[in-house]
């Protein structure tokens, strides 16, 4: 198994009197709550969490995008990629952005990571997303297009990134006569591509694709709808005449570390609590504006996603296998079974979620490294990665 | 009165078409809250006409097509509607989102209208001017404030609800044209001197999902325009005030008969 670090970077300093004034910490919480000065060390705090990962033997990090929110601190997730860059040496970096369906031009996110890439030698993995629906408010960018410009961004990314001389791109919603970007990537054909995902047969159909074989990566959500939706990947992939190996897979979550049960679950508790009811709570109409996922899947999504909607509890995100919480022995056992029973051999922990201090974050995270993730690194293995073919694939 | 429902092959779209009463044609183009509210204001002018309400493509009971990508494809879809309706003009009564139909047809041709009546129209953007948000608040909230009168928001609140289904089907469709720039086409007010035929523009007082700035920019648009503002009024005469706004309509299209 491969373990990698993926950070939210929450502004945690939310007034709760102020905060219980609006619906959501997205884009209608005014920002004069947020504190540049308490930022500065909020970054700076992040990121030697973040850096910390790599001594402590990780496989590498993983940074989001999301906009207009205290949920994260990373708009532009490339440029924490790039303060990471040559601060690190050894782990990968996954973004799992860029939220391109929303962008004018997709072909700068194609020349920012070839960048990245050329900086890191070879250390980058592209995660590619649709953004959750409240993008498609925040950037005015119409949702019932979103399918169609997330899977014509890719497209002109991945042939600006392969493509050895100037060609025209003729899409629908991009149209560029002559492309031709400098650099190119580091990496041959392309840096690997994971499809971030909280589980839709949409991204499971568009990453198991047999010429794309995409990581996919299921995050934040039920275990029943992780088996699900992993199942579905493997049984997608084999109609598409090709068989996914758990390199194919991962999966993301909200993770523990304590001496023991009882003091994990009691220290986790109110940090991973005010996670999902103070940071994450969407209303569901800015969650799924009309057009961001069929109605049918809007159905499904709402019963696989339990973490969203309601007041979350711990005891309830334990019950649905969100989250990871306890002792090494536990959180390795639990780890162990999910991997072998669901079949991935990629794990993103949420290792700092909501509120959680620095001293437990850093606590937690070093007992994962030194108590759990050494004697989990057999399960799944398998040589060579399918994951890294995956790429030659994608031309 | 003679109701019919048909589903007629109109362009590429099966489309649900209501006709209620007999006489001169008139063609309903609904707004945003489908043709669900309107059926108390059909009933009053199908005593005096032959009511044309079709579902939009995209809305309630007629096909979603392919093609359905912008307001101009709902524009030309009518225009040609009317070409093979096989009357050589109608009196057009269009609501918010179907009077923004009815202007962007009316900018490209007139030829077919006999009047047109402008309910709180949508299509233009006045800047400054604070308008009813549709997609960041909850639907329960945007009813709500459709209409003056609490009573009524809360039966319409609860006859949307029993339907979901068509509510989820029409807040695509609205999406789908009207997302981005919201309800309006940057490139409408600037031809609205092209409406050629007599326009007569109707407009709620309380209207909070288009103040009631829009209508005077409206009147002083079209050339010609007479504007009507009923009193404790929202975004829906229809519903609010059927037989007011049934007088309304049929006095200037009477009168516009008789010139």
């Amino acid at each position: 198994m491969k373990f990698f670090f993926f950070h939210l970077m929450p502004y945690l300093h939310l007034d709760p009197e102020l905060r219980s004034q609006y619906d959501s910490a997205w884009m209608v919480l005014p920002n004069s709550a947020y504190d540049p000065k308490k930022g500065h060390e909020l970054y700076n705090r992040y990121l030697d969490e973040l850096e910390l990962s790599e001594a402590l033997g990780f496989d590498g990090v993983v940074l989001n995008e999301h906009h207009f929110t205290a949920y994260g601190l990373m708009p532009s997730p490339n440029i924490i990629c790039a303060t990471l860059a040559r601060r690190t040496k050894r782990i990968k970096i996954a973004i799992l952005g860029n939220i391109t369906p929303v962008r004018d031009h997709p072909l700068m996110v194609a020349e920012e990571l070839a960048m990245l890439d050329n900086i890191m030698g070879g250390r980058l993995i592209s995660g590619f997303v649709r953004g959750i629906g409240i993008e498609y408010l925040i950037w005015g960018v119409n949702p019932t297009y979103s399918h169609e410009r997330f899977h014509e961004s890719q497209e002109l990314i991945v042939r600006a990134w392969t493509e050895r001389k100037p060609f025209a791109f003729e899409g629908k919603h991009y149209h560029i006569p002559w492309v031709n970007i400098w650099p190119t990537p580091y990496q041959h054909p392309h840096p690997p591509i994971w499809t971030p995902t909280n589980g839709s047969t949409e991204t499971v159909e568009w990453a198991a694709r047999a010429d794309h074989r995409y990581k996919y990566v299921q995050n934040l959500s039920a275990a029943a709808a992780c088996k699900k939706y992993m199942d579905m990947y493997r049984a997608t992939a084999e109609r598409n005449g090709w068989t996914a190996t758990p390199a194919n897979l991962g999966w993301g979550c909200p993770v523990y570390v304590a001496e023991t049960d009882e003091a994990a679950v009691r220290e986790m508790k109110p940090h991973v609590e005010s996670l999902y009811n103070t940071f994450f709570r969407i209303p569901p109409h800015r969650f799924f504006p009309p057009g961001y996922t069929s109605l049918e899947s809007m159905k499904r999504i709402v019963v696989d996603k339990v973490p969203i909607f309601g007041m979350q509890t711990i005891e309830n995100l334990m019950k649905h296998g969100v989250i990871l919480c306890g002792s090494p022995k536990t959180v390795r056992e639990q780890l162990e079974a999910n991997a072998v029973e669901w079949g991935f051999d990629t794990h993103l922990g949420v290792f700092h979620f909501g509120t959680l201090p620095r001293d437990l974050t850093e606590r937690s995270l070093r007992l994962f490294a030194s108590e759990v993730a050494p004697h989990l690194r057999h399960v799944n293995e398998a040589a060579p990665s399918s994951a890294d073919q995956a790429a030659t694939h994608a031309v | 009165m003679v109701t019919a429902v048909e589903h007629q092959k109109a362009g590429t779209a099966a489309l649900h078409v209501t006709r209620v009463g007999t006489g001169r044609p008139l063609l309903y183009l609904h707004g945003i809250d489908g043709t669900r509210s309107s059926g108390e204001l059909v009933k009053l002018l199908g005593e005096h006409a032959e009511v044309i309400v079709p579902d939009h493509p995209g809305f309630g009971r007629s096909e979603s097509p392919a093609w359905l990508e912008s307001i101009h494809d709902l524009a030309y879809f009518y225009l040609q509607y009317l070409d093979e309706l096989g009357v050589e003009k109608v009196d057009v009564v269009s609501h918010s989102l179907g009077a923004w139909i009815a202007l962007e047809m009316a900018v490209r041709s007139c030829a077919r209208f006999r009047t047109l009546t402008l309910i709180s129209a949508a299509g233009i953007h006045l800047k400054g001017v604070k308008r009813g948000d549709l997609f960041m608040r909850a639907p329960d909230v945007v009813l709500r404030s459709m209409v003056a009168s609490p009573d009524l928001a809360e039966a319409l609140v609860k006859r949307v609800a029993a339907d979901s289904d068509t509510e989820h089907k029409n807040r695509y469709a609205i999406a789908r044209v009207g997302w981005h720039p919201p309800m309006y086409d940057p490139q409408l007010a600037k031809w609205l001197h092209r409406v050629a035929c007599p326009a007569q523009i109707i407009w709620g007082r309380e209207d909070a999902m288009l103040p009631l700035e829009y209508a005077h920019e409206f009147k002083r648009l079209i050339v010609g325009a007479r504007l009507q503002v009923l009193s404790d009024c929202g975004h829906l005469p229809h519903l609010e005030q059927p037989e007011q706004t049934a007088s309304t309509i049929l006095s200037f299209i009477d009168q516009a008969a008789s010139k």
